[in-house]
């Protein structure tokens, strides 16, 4: 268990009555990045929530491990400090929260904040800017790896940090979390896997209605996503299930 | 032709249109005639109090001072580096001093439109004046303080502040009280001139204690390519307080802007709102209000946007935050448009205290209580109130230290 940087076993989770998680069993080693691959509401951003401990997420069933410690029942910021640094799809927008305030609690260092700003190419004036309100679907991203950047966590969490973005801003993004993964183990969360032209995956999971369906190397199950959408994924699942591997 | 004396008379029984009716009479006029001091010499509990609401003794930081406690002047002083670009005096000083004061006397607020109006006409305790003069730039703020010492007293006070053409200053006006008052009522009538291409930024903080009553009434005036900002700050409990300020853009391109917010607590009635008449082309308003309740605090939080131009704009945002379910928030937006080409605007949301922005700020490493707080004083964020860096510091060290120890 201990090489493993985060480990979930059997997770089940519900919000609201209905089963969003069914069964997830994922294993991380240290140091590896890995990339979760699924259809819209498949539950990806679900298993996100879930890792935070987030209280509308419900464990029916199920332990998730990091760094060798069960944190099922801790709260979110306790599983952040334990350095779980997660960029969020879709943040909320909080008015007179600056950015400054929440990367200054990330990190007290202000050359770095400034140095991490550059890296984004994100003006200081961001500093003083409410968190996410009026920013561009570009500037979110850029503020999500930014937090991400000044926590400094071991294991980063990125929800679908390509959707949206544009070429040039994709570049930029890309460049600098290939840089931030480097030595760090992760989960990559992608739709589209735009991203996997900047990093290096090692391994790639594909979720289906709220439950891994299948493991492998990315670039091949990406290509398979590419060339025949998640159909492929269905097709797959069925030969297994004819082969009683599931 | 009644005089402003004889209207004050028949309107001394008249209630408020707003908020609750009080008995004036349960108020005390006693009050012990202070001797005029420097604010260095005034007592500790004193200082401190006025510090709470922005008003310092460090006389450096400010361009000059007003300090009236309960119906004495104590205190009034100019910088020397502003001699002969304000003046600031008592308003009797300044009523027998200028003749030409009465045409600018209960020309923004009618004597007689309540009792509160009509008791600081009849029973006038004290005020100040405070003129800017032509073209003249003050770069540090003017400030003022309305303290009252003696328990369950009326403090009636009458302003005047006119910033005269070309001119630009800041004021911050801070009422509280000795921490060992408990009730009392305070009529502040104040009445505002900002005169062709002039620019005026009021601040009024108010500290008062939980059975205190405030009813300020304050009018102004707006003339061409003026610009005038007008701030309101209160985050202690008090008993009720009831204002209704009203703003008339008479010049072309006359600008009005009013920011608010308000803490309630406890059993805090608060009723504030803010009028903006729009009467000239070019014209422009904006009123913006933050109201926050908790315990079992009542809010009515008022606009009113009323444009008698084709060319003019306004827009009214008010929001709320709910924090106790004993509370409540009653946002009453209002826009009167008399003439075509008239773009008035409104936004009104209340709700309490988002879930989702506290998650995603504990996935930041904040703690639920910290992540509250953070969005809590997020929601006062005192930069709407567009004010220099050192006296915007100032207030949200107040509502930090005030509003936040609450959480």
């Amino acid at each position: 268990m201990t090489d493993n940087i985060l480990e979930i076993h059997d997770l089940s989770v519900e919000v609201s009555g209905k089963r969003v998680l069914n069964g997830v069993n994922l294993r991380i080693p240290e140091g590896e990045v890995h990339v979760l691959f699924g259809p819209n509401g498949s539950g990806k951003s679900s298993l996100v929530m879930s890792l935070l401990g987030f209280p509308a997420y419900k464990i029916v069933s199920g332990r998730i491990f990091f760094k060798g410690k069960d944190i099922t029942d801790l709260p979110t910021d306790e599983r952040v400090k334990m350095g779980i640094s997660v960029a969020f799809q879709h943040p909320p927008a909080i008015r007179g929260v600056k950015l400054g305030q929440i990367l200054r609690h990330l990190t007290p260092d202000e050359k770095r904040i400034i140095d991490l700003l550059n890296k984004v190419k994100f003006p200081q004036s961001f500093l003083e800017r409410d968190v996410n309100l009026g920013f561009s679907g570009g500037e979110i991203k850029k503020s999500e790896i930014l937090q991400v950047l000044a926590h400094g966590g071991d294991f980063i969490i990125l929800d679908e940090p390509d959707s949206g973005v544009d070429v040039e801003n994709l570049r930029i993004l890309g460049t600098v979390i290939n840089e931030t993964l480097r030595n760090r183990s992760a989960l990559i969360i992608t739709h589209l896997g735009v991203i996997l032209q900047y990093i290096d995956a090692k391994l790639a999971h594909v979720l289906m209605n709220g439950t891994i369906v299948c493991s492998g190397l990315p670039t091949k199950i990406l290509g398979q996503i590419l060339n025949e959408g998640y159909a492929w994924c269905e097709k797959c699942i069925q030969a297994r299930i004819e082969r009683c591997e599931l | 032709m009644y005089t402003s004396k004889d209207r004050a008379l028949r309107a001394i029984n008249k209630p408020s249109e707003y908020g609750p009716d009080l008995d004036i009479s349960q108020y005390s006029r006693e009050a012990k005639v202070w001797e005029a001091c420097l604010l260095s010499n005034l007592p500790k509990d004193i200082l401190e109090r006025a510090l709470s609401v922005g008003v310092t003794a460090d006389e450096k930081e400010r361009a000059a001072t007003y300090f009236q406690i309960d119906h004495s002047l104590i205190f009034k002083a100019i910088q020397n580096a502003f001699e002969n670009k304000i003046e600031v005096m008592s308003i009797k000083e300044a009523l027998s001093k200028y003749d030409w004061l009465k045409e600018y006397w209960w020309k923004t607020v009618e004597v007689d439109k309540d009792k509160y109006t009509a008791i600081a006409e009849i029973a006038l305790d004290q005020g100040y004046f405070i003129r800017i003069l032509e073209d003249q730039k003050v770069i540090l703020p003017l400030q003022a303080c309305l303290f009252i010492s003696t328990d369950n007293l009326n403090q009636n006070v009458h302003n005047i502040i006119i910033a005269e053409p070309g001119s630009e200053a800041q004021i911050i006006t801070g009422c509280t009280l000795h921490p060992t008052v408990q009730r009392g009522l305070h009529v502040g009538i104040t009445e505002f001139y900002v005169k062709r291409d002039a620019k005026l930024t009021f601040t009024m903080i108010h500290n008062w204690a939980q059975k205190f009553d405030s009813r300020p009434r304050s009018g102004a005036i707006i003339e061409d390519n003026g610009v005038f900002v007008s701030n309101y700050v209160c985050f202690k409990p008090l008993k009720s307080l009831q204002a209704y300020p009203v703003a008339y853009c008479v010049g072309k391109n006359a600008r009005v802007r009013f920011n608010s917010i308000v803490y309630g607590l406890g059993d805090s009635y608060i009723d504030v709102g803010s009028k903006i008449v729009l009467q000239n082309e070019g014209c422009r308003g904006e009123i913006i209000s933050r109201a926050i309740a908790r315990d079992r605090a009542q809010i009515y939080a008022r606009g009113f946007l009323l444009s008698e131009h084709g060319d003019t704009k306004a827009h009214l945002e008010c929001r709320g935050l709910l924090l106790s379910n004993g509370a409540m928030i009653h946002a009453i937006p209002e826009l009167v448009a008399k003439v075509q080409g008239a773009e008035l605007t409104h936004e009104a949301a209340i709700g309490k205290i988002s879930e989702e922005q506290v998650q995603y700020l504990m996935a930041r490493g904040f703690s639920r209580s910290e992540a509250e707080a953070l969005i809590v004083r997020g929601f006062m964020d005192v930069s709407i109130l567009g004010l220099p860096k050192d006296l915007e510091k100032t207030i949200q060290g107040m509502i930090d230290a005030v509003a936040l120890g609450a959480l």
